[in-house]
């Protein structure tokens, strides 16, 4: 298990250098750069700038540079928020995100499982329907739309809710729900089927015979097997909601992490394209990790080697 | 047992990520200066958006642009972040609802008669935020700095090169440059030659003056920290949460505090139009600068929809180094097929003036008030008669003929360069059927901004959108891109003729002939089709009917300091 666990690391820590890697190069072939605006900077301005940030030196060796302060911990300054360190960015604008994401994971499984175990026992019953239904359209309908008219029906038309920040409890039901809604739905629909495969089996069949409660059998002996496919989804689900819908964020004009992954794309903010690309490479790769090793507990037969 | 142990794990695991998250906040307030802020806003926020100022008396919501990219005076490009830094810091002169040029924290300033020494004289008792003195030796520190190479400031030399010395401290003898400060209330400036704008230069908001004590104790990272970002204006800060909000306190210590109405300004740092347009509706934000488009024609005629001139062209720039456009009857016949009016009135909805010369509204002319366009007016007449969009065109069918391509035959297919963002892609499309109307083929190439500046700057295109705003109030600083060499000449247009002009502009010390050679020079531009203008640009933006005396300048600055809520 140790083994195992240190194993993974390694790979991890092998797979986020290649990530750094591509990502550095790739970067720096997309034309245009950090500097360069709709009003032409003096070729002085841009070469002092070029010098401050280490851009004016040969590729190689900025890539050199860059990979010996990553070691040191240290990922540079962002160039287009003057000021701010990009170490600075990802820690004070993570925890929000990862606070938002998680609740809204949270919120998916506690709903997500219960109704499409609920929708596997009904299967063909109108309440399975009505679920297949809810499920599909929360699948197809994409969160900006969800947002907006949620915004538009509680902020500007009853004023129930805020609509700008994480200031209050309140200003996080929006933007809960519509992160949420995706996740809730797709695991409802995943729970559904494999719960039907689990509850054809022969111990269900068994349990039941010797009187054990409809409630009990789906809960206690079905949704151990059944929940399988569901954990291997919360890995990356985790990964992608804690750091950062960039929709959601801007919606709701919330302080957050992903909205730093894509604007400093277009801005060409080299250092901060790294740090945020480096950060979710490791998160994405550490909730892996913690998912398989979820894995081997829920299900004694599998074994991690 | 041990299952049920193992079937608590999965909830651990959410459960921990999401406290993790929590702690991670909490962690933020003992960490450094930077992430401080993130820490106390999360806790003490709300304040903001629901209008309760803790600390009592008036606030105002405003919505003027997403994050600015910095709010350090010198380092500052933007538009926005030139609105929070008028409000936090004031310069030696500022300029006032007229947009004349008053004093600022000077009292008065003389100019030697050959244009060349700028005295200014600094007002009594001046003060920092802090608390401690503001003197004459900050404003040579700060000019210093913009000028210094290791600042790196955007605009050091646009505003700078002006000043003696100017080339030497930007190649690091920083003290070369020529200010000083013979006593602590007297700031001296030389000037290479004369400058007859340059009172209006020394109302820029990069002009202003920086505390040396906390620049050199923070760093670049002094302007995110309420406790280290010092200003001498009316407010100082009291909150930076990037991403969210930027709150302003009055600042006690300002010499004209007594004139300051708004108690707190809450800078909502919005992107989204959509929320922008919903948090006003809410009433949560009494003025919002991001309306959303496809609001504007339900919001014609509302008394809260402003639309007022900014000084600035929008205009399509032609590769002129590049047959056929390097032949002005081509240009002049692709400029004129553009109907101006509908591109300015229907596809952009109104939100342009169609433009009938290159320097547009807002932008003086020699007499204290006087618009440089109604001049041009007066003394040449418009370029384009944006009312008979039919004899344009037959003037533009019959060009195209005298250049060789009657009804388009023979002319190559070509390719015109835009971003997507704002109305460009529908006015690139709108000029795809102008120009079919000539018998042409044009193909919209539409690229990522960063991409179609660098290709634009590189002359790899035929014709491609630009646009400038001005930096400040002289037609100079936009005519002066058609000049050879230019860094922003992207078309690499070259005239003598007109380049002596700017140039004659430039160095007189008469404020008239420095006019008459603009208006020249602007003349020689249109006649040979230099570039085609298109439109005037205006900001447009949504301001609740109780909110008063505020301005907004053809700079696109908002003046809030002196508006109160009724």
């Amino acid at each position: 298990m140790l083994k195992y666990i240190v194993k993974r690391i390694l790979m991890g820590v092998l797979t986020a250098f290649i990530v750094a890697t591509l990502t550095f190069f790739i970067m720096n072939l997309v034309p245009g750069g950090p500097f360069l605006s709709e009003k032409a900077v003096t070729p002085q301005a841009q070469a002092a700038m070029e010098a401050k940030y280490g851009l004016d030196k040969p590729l190689f060796m900025q890539y050199l540079t860059y990979m010996g302060d990553l070691l040191h911990g240290n990922m540079g300054l962002s160039i287009k928020k003057r000021g701010f360190t990009v170490t600075d960015i990802i820690g004070n604008k993570f925890p929000v995100s990862a606070r938002l994401g998680g609740l809204a994971v949270l919120v998916a499984v506690m709903i997500g499982v219960p109704l499409g175990s609920v929708a596997a026992y009904r299967r063909g019953k109108t309440l399975d329907n009505i679920i297949i239904v809810f499920s599909t359209a929360g699948i197809a309908i994409p969160s900006f739309l969800t947002s907006t008219l949620m915004m538009y029906f509680l902020s500007v038309k009853l004023k129930l809710l805020p609509s700008l920040g994480l200031d209050s409890p309140q200003s996080y039901i929006m933007p809960v729900i519509a992160l949420s809604l995706y996740p809730t739905c797709y695991i409802a629909r995943l729970m559904r089927s494999s719960m039907l495969d689990v509850i054809g089996q022969d111990y269900m069949r068994t349990a039941r015979a010797k009187g054990v409660g409809t409630f009990k059998a789906i809960f206690k002996h079905a949704l151990r097997n059944a929940i399988l496919p569901v954990v291997t989804y919360l890995g990356p689900l985790l990964a992608a909601l804690m750091t950062g819908s960039f929709i959601i964020e801007k919606i709701f004009t919330i302080p957050g992490l992903g909205h730093e992954f894509v604007s400093a794309i277009p801005s060409r903010d080299y250092p901060l394209i790294m740090g945020t690309t480096i950060f979710l490479a490791c998160f994405i790769i550490m909730m892996n990790v913690i998912v398989d090793i979820a894995y081997a507990f829920i299900d004694p037969r599998i074994k991690l080697k | 047992m041990k299952k049920s142990i193992a079937l608590l794990l999965t909830t651990a695991l959410l459960a921990s990520t999401v406290l993790s998250g929590c702690g991670g906040g909490g962690a933020a307030s003992t960490g450094d200066a930077g992430s401080a802020e993130t820490g106390a806003a999360a806790d003490a926020g709300g304040a903001g958006a629901s209008g309760t100022a803790a600390a009592g008396g008036t606030q105002l919501d405003v919505q003027v642009g997403p994050s600015p990219e910095t709010i350090d005076p010198a380092l500052n490009s933007a538009v926005d972040g030139a609105n929070m830094i008028l409000h936090a810091f004031e310069g030696l002169l500022k300029f006032d609802k007229d947009n004349n040029v008053v004093p600022g924290v000077a009292e008065s300033y003389d100019v030697s008669d050959d244009g060349i020494t700028w005295t200014f004289h600094l007002r009594d008792g001046l003060k920092w935020s802090d608390g401690s003195d503001l003197t004459a030796e900050d404003f040579v520190y700060s000019w210093k700095r913009v000028a210094n190479p290791e600042t790196a400031a955007p605009y050091g030399y646009d505003l700078l090169n002006y000043v003696k010395g100017y080339d030497e401290a930007e190649a690091g003898n920083v003290d070369a440059l020529a200010v000083s400060a013979p006593d602590a209330k007297t700031f001296v400036v030389e000037l290479n030659s004369p400058c007859v704008y340059f009172d209006k230069i020394c109302a820029f908001a990069v002009m202003v003056p920086v505390q040396k004590a906390t620049i050199e104790a923070n760093g670049e990272a002094w302007t995110t920290n309420p406790d280290t970002y010092i200003t001498d204006g009316p407010y100082l800060m009291t909150e930076y949460t990037d991403g969210a909000q930027i709150v302003f306190q009055k600042n006690p210590n300002y010499w004209d505090a007594g004139s300051i109405t708004f108690d707190t300004i809450v800078w909502h740092l919005i992107e989204d139009a959509n929320a922008a347009y919903a948090a006003y509706q809410n009433g949560d934000i009494s003025m919002i600068k991001d309306v959303p488009t496809e609001e504007i024609p339900s919001l014609e005629g509302n008394s809260e929809f402003y639309v007022e001139p900014i000084m600035g062209t929008y205009y399509v720039t032609f590769n002129t180094q590049k047959e056929p456009f390097d032949n002005p009857k081509v240009r002049e016949a692709l400029s004129l097929a553009i109907d101006r009016d509908y591109v300015a009135n229907t596809i952009m909805q109104g939100t342009f003036l169609p433009a009938k010369n290159f320097v547009g509204p807002g932008v003086s002319d020699e007499a204290p008030g006087s618009s440089f366009e109604e001049e041009t007016t007066k003394k040449y007449g418009d370029h384009f008669d944006t009312t008979n969009y039919d004899a344009d065109l037959q003037k533009a069918k019959d060009l195209l003929a005298e250049a060789g391509y009657p009804n388009g035959e023979g002319f190559p297919e070509f390719a015109y360069l835009t971003n997507d963002a704002g109305y460009h892609k529908p006015v690139a499309e709108y000029l795809q059927s102008a120009w079919s109307e000539l018998g042409l083929t044009m193909t919209v190439n539409i690229q990522e901004w960063k991409t179609v500046t660098a290709d634009r700057r590189n002359g790899n295109f035929d014709v491609a959108r630009n646009g400038w705003v001005y930096d400040w109030d002289d037609p100079s600083n936009m005519i002066n891109l058609l000049e050879t060499g230019n860094g922003n000449n992207d078309g690499k247009y070259s005239s003598p003729e007109f380049d002596k002009a700017v140039d004659d502009a430039r160095k007189t010390t008469d404020l008239k002939e420095h006019y008459t050679k603009l208006h020249e020079a602007e003349q020689i531009i249109l006649k040979d089709a230099a570039m085609a203008p298109v439109a005037y640009y205006n900001d447009f933006w949504l301001q609740k009917d109780n909110l008063k005396g505020t301005w907004h300048s053809p700079y696109g600055y908002w003046y809030f300091m002196y508006g109160s809520l009724e």
